[in-house]
């Protein structure tokens, strides 16, 4: 068997066990899947989210499984592991109508290939000041919000199963397309995305220099006929110099060359590679301080501070603003769980910054109440794992209180029973809290032809509303709902908070400033009013 | 030119033009814009079919068990209205609407049992039934509220199929009632059933103030269900009207009594240790609220179905009978 076929066999294995990983994120299926495994070995996660928050966040310290062999082999997970990779090379594989002097040509070294390094560059630049934005172009990250934002309900459409109410997630039709444009540059260029844009392969691209075993040319059996370059993914010039911060590892060189001329050996001479990526220091520190900026400019926005928008109603668990930002890798994994497509891709509701990050969207669903999956699944932190029990702040964490995504509030001037002297309630029949946060009042009001009638109307407690928004999600107003939630009033944060609480630190209170008095998950908050 | 190409070049066009004509002749729409909407109003509704058996003359037409064990209740009272058997023949395909509204555990009271659902489901499998289908469309998410309330285990364990409400399972019927014209209903299990079975549990409602074995087939219903509220009464009135149902069990052996009719917490449950099965849903219903302390003459739905001639509040003039279990 040749290595290229074990290397098959793996990519296969791969790409399987990713389709596998997505189907089964769900709640009938989950069980106890590490569903975000190949988010957690990714290692660019681990370095950006310790740039950002100074710490590993359990399992992301998976990601130094994937060094050992980077560190020993080269950039073997662009062409071993990596399911985006497997599937540009399927595509790329698929679509190639190049004939062999054509796919010599296409597979050489291009200076193009150096922009990923700026973009890595760029990303690292950022999370150093506390922004995580590699989930924008991380390859793992893009696939699996590929498939929920996208992929998943484009299957579910004429087969119904992936969901049994079907799903919707605002904007998909961007990330639609963004997956169709990436996937169909393999055709201009092979390997676009994997040459031109990943900032995980630029990672392990510059650490590459590092590894013990390369491809090596035996000059003397060389003819230089250019053959190994027919197949090759990364376009890393085995031909000449090799540039070992492009190969990808895959083997089609050695399996081409008719001369036998190529080795994969251990501790070659290097002299004549190109060990480390030619890059532009000029370019390198224009892309930093690109990043760099990213900061100052998108804070300076105020979209996490004290313009922050009423839509941005983070998942339970969730860490405050500032923090989640942080954490937050874009992956859509929670989006993914949620199990009543309440949660969605932000667009720019939560600034810049906040691209794909996951929001709540009480028209699309609701919060359930006994559910916690999104936390379970998030690979960073920036939902944390909560249990049922604290969630409702139950038994022993009723010192930490309930946790509240935001507090419900009437549109009367929508509201049936308020505005158009019509029965209704929903709001308050499905309102799962025990008391139910809403409650209502019977009135006899005179209608307009001088009856009376009789008339429940309803009103939040806030000191009950967890912001779930079931009663949003069920209201029959159906464009602009006659209760709508809001981000305030969530426990995550002292600074958005709506009722003076009997105990918890404040904040500076300016919010958003970046400091960090404020990061306590939950606050504490007085229990709510007992049952009468 | 040759003839032969001249012929085949404006054959070719002739062609053409002939099938853009054609095409666009067969989709010619010439309707005026009233008639457009007067034929969306005409959709192909279904119409659903009783699902009553002939009792015969003398039976109970309700029964209400007491004791403690919930499957035992409902064996008891399904006995004492003559047994399974003169409900169900052989080779029937029964549908059993439990109550799976909501997302929780099953000792909160607010969905229905899973020990009655299996004590059904088995007198079914006894009284020869070749299959038993469980099917609700609830207000929570529907995977989360089968599994939490332990019905989708207990449908398991009887060997019971599960059908879940996809978009592809609804279709319109023509109810014909006060309120509900013609309305999408979770039309696939009802299709595939000889007999129709509901087992509601007793619960306070916010609204309705009782949700029993009437209101239990709002489960049934797709649609804009969140505009029911504003006639909330006609609409459950409208209920049986809308399915004869071949039996209805209302359990209370655990009745919500406040915040219902999502409960949530193990105090607003009470233990009422009571199971009423009919085939008069108001009658059952009359006799179930009482559970709920509430005074039968109150209730606005089931005077109004009463008026209707949907069934009787005036139960206990009917033959009756009451069991006692363990």
């Amino acid at each position: 068997m040749r290595i290229t076929q074990i290397r098959l066999v793996s990519q296969v294995f791969f790409i399987s066990l990713f389709l596998f990983f997505c189907f089964v994120t769900q709640f009938g299926y989950l069980k106890g899947y590490p569903v975000s495994l190949f988010l957690e070995v990714d290692p660019l996660v681990g370095i950006a989210t310790a740039l950002t928050t100074h710490t590993v966040y359990q399992n992301l310290i998976w990601g130094l499984v994937l060094l050992l062999p980077t560190l020993l082999l080269g950039r073997f997970f662009c062409n071993w592991i990596c399911p985006y990779g497997i599937l540009h090379q399927f595509t790329g594989w698929l679509f190639n109508r190049r004939d062999i002097t054509e796919n010599i040509e296409s597979n050489r070294y291009r200076k193009l290939y150096a922009l990923k390094y700026y973009i890595l560059f760029g990303m690292l630049a950022a999370a150093l000041l506390g922004s995580l934005q590699i989930g924008l172009l991380d390859p793992i990250c893009l696939l699996f919000r590929s498939f929920t934002v996208a992929v998943l309900p484009l299957v579910n459409l004429p087969t119904e199963w992936i969901y049994v109410r079907p799903h919707v997630h605002q904007v998909g039709w961007v990330v639609g397309f963004l997956l169709l444009f990436l996937v169909g540059m393999n055709i201009a260029i092979p390997r676009f995305f994997c040459r031109v844009l990943c900032p995980l392969g630029a990672a392990l691209g510059l650490l590459s220099r590092f590894s013990l075993w390369r491809i090596h040319r035996d000059t003397q059996k060389c003819v230089d006929c250019d053959l190994c370059l027919q197949r090759c993914e990364g376009a890393s010039d085995p031909h000449t110099n090799l540039r070992k911060s492009e190969c990808f590892v895959c083997f089609n060189c050695i399996d081409d060359c008719p001369h036998d001329a190529l080795k994969f050996e251990f501790l070659p001479d290097v002299k004549g590679e190109v060990s480390r990526p030619q890059l532009d220091a000029r370019r390198s520190a224009v892309a930093a301080l690109a990043g760099a900026l990213v900061f100052p400019f998108s804070r300076g926005s105020g979209d996490v501070g004290k313009n922050f928008k009423k839509e941005v109603v983070r998942p339970p668990g969730s860490v405050a603003e500032p923090e989640f930002l942080e954490r937050c890798i874009k992956c859509d994994q929670c989006i993914r769980v949620c199990p009543t497509n309440v949660l969605q891709p932000a667009l720019l509701q939560s600034g810049l910054e906040g691209i794909w990050t996951p929001i709540m969207n009480m028209r699309t669903g609701y919060c359930e109440l006994n559910c916690t999956l999104c936390g379970e699944v998030c690979p960073t932190g920036a939902i944390q794992k909560i249990s049922i029990a604290q969630k409702l702040g139950l038994g022993e964490f009723a010192d930490l209180g309930t946790v509240k995504v935001g507090t419900a509030f009437y549109d009367r001037g929508r509201c049936l029973p308020w505005a158009m002297d019509t029965p209704c309630v929903v709001c308050e029949e499905v309102c799962p809290t025990s008391p139910k946060a809403i409650y209502s009042r019977e009135v006899e009001i005179t209608d307009r032809w001088g009856q009376m009638v009789k008339l429940t109307r309803p009103y939040v407690d806030p000191q009950a509303c967890i912001g779930c928004g079931i009663c949003e999600h069920e209201c029959p107003v159906a464009d602009e709902r006659a209760i709508r939630v809001t981000a305030v009033g969530e426990t995550r944060s002292k600074d958005r908070s709506l009722l003076l609480s009997a105990a918890g630190g404040g904040g500076c209170g300016s919010g958003g400033c970046g400091c960090k008095s404020n990061k306590g998950l939950m606050q504490i908050e007085a229990p709510a009013q007992g049952p009468a | 030119m040759e003839r032969r190409e001249f012929l085949r070049r404006v054959g070719l066009t002739g062609l053409a033009v002939a099938g853009g004509a054609g095409g666009a002749a067969w989709l010619y729409d010439p309707r005026r814009g009233d008639q457009y909407f007067r034929d969306q109003q005409v959709s192909q509704a279904h119409k659903l079919p009783s699902f009553r058996v002939e009792r015969p003359s003398g039976s109970v037409d309700l029964a209400i068990a007491r004791g403690s064990d919930p499957g035992q209740l409902a064996r008891a009272a399904i006995g004492a209205l003559g047994g399974m058997g003169s409900f169900i023949s052989k080779g029937d395909v029964v549908l059993l609407k439990p109550n799976v509204a909501f997302d929780r555990a099953p000792l909160l009271g607010a969905t229905t049992r899973p020990e009655v659902l299996k004590a059904v489901a088995v007198l079914c499998r006894e009284a020869g039934a070749r299959q038993v289908l469980v099917a609700d469309n609830p207000i929570n998410q529907p995977e989360g509220c089968f599994f939490k309330s332990g019905l989708q285990q207990a449908a398991a364990e009887v060997g019971a199929e599960l059908v879940l409400p996809r978009a592809s399972a609804f279709a319109p019927v023509e109810i014909g009632g006060e309120v509900l014209g013609t309305w999408p209903m979770f039309w696939e299990p009802l299709a595939r059933a000889d007999k129709v079975i509901g087992i509601a549990p007793c619960k306070d409602h916010n609204l309705c103030s009782g949700s029993m074995s009437m209101k239990n087939w709002y489960g049934l219903l797709g649609g804009r269900r969140n505009q029911f509220h504003q006639r909330i009464h006609g609409i459950v009135s409208d209920f049986p009207h809308m399915i004869k149902p071949t039996l209805v069990l209302l359990d209370a052996s655990r009745v919500l009594m406040r915040n219902g009719p999502t409960g949530g917490s193990l105090g607003d449950v009470a233990e009422r240790g009571t199971l009423i099965a009919g085939v008069d849903m108001v009658a059952v219903d009359t006799c179930g609220y009482t559970l709920l302390n509430r005074d039968p003459a109150r209730l606005e739905y089931l005077h109004r179905a009463e008026a209707r001639g949907l069934g009787s509040t005036r139960w206990r003039e009917s033959s009756w009978r009451e069991e006692q279990v363990g």
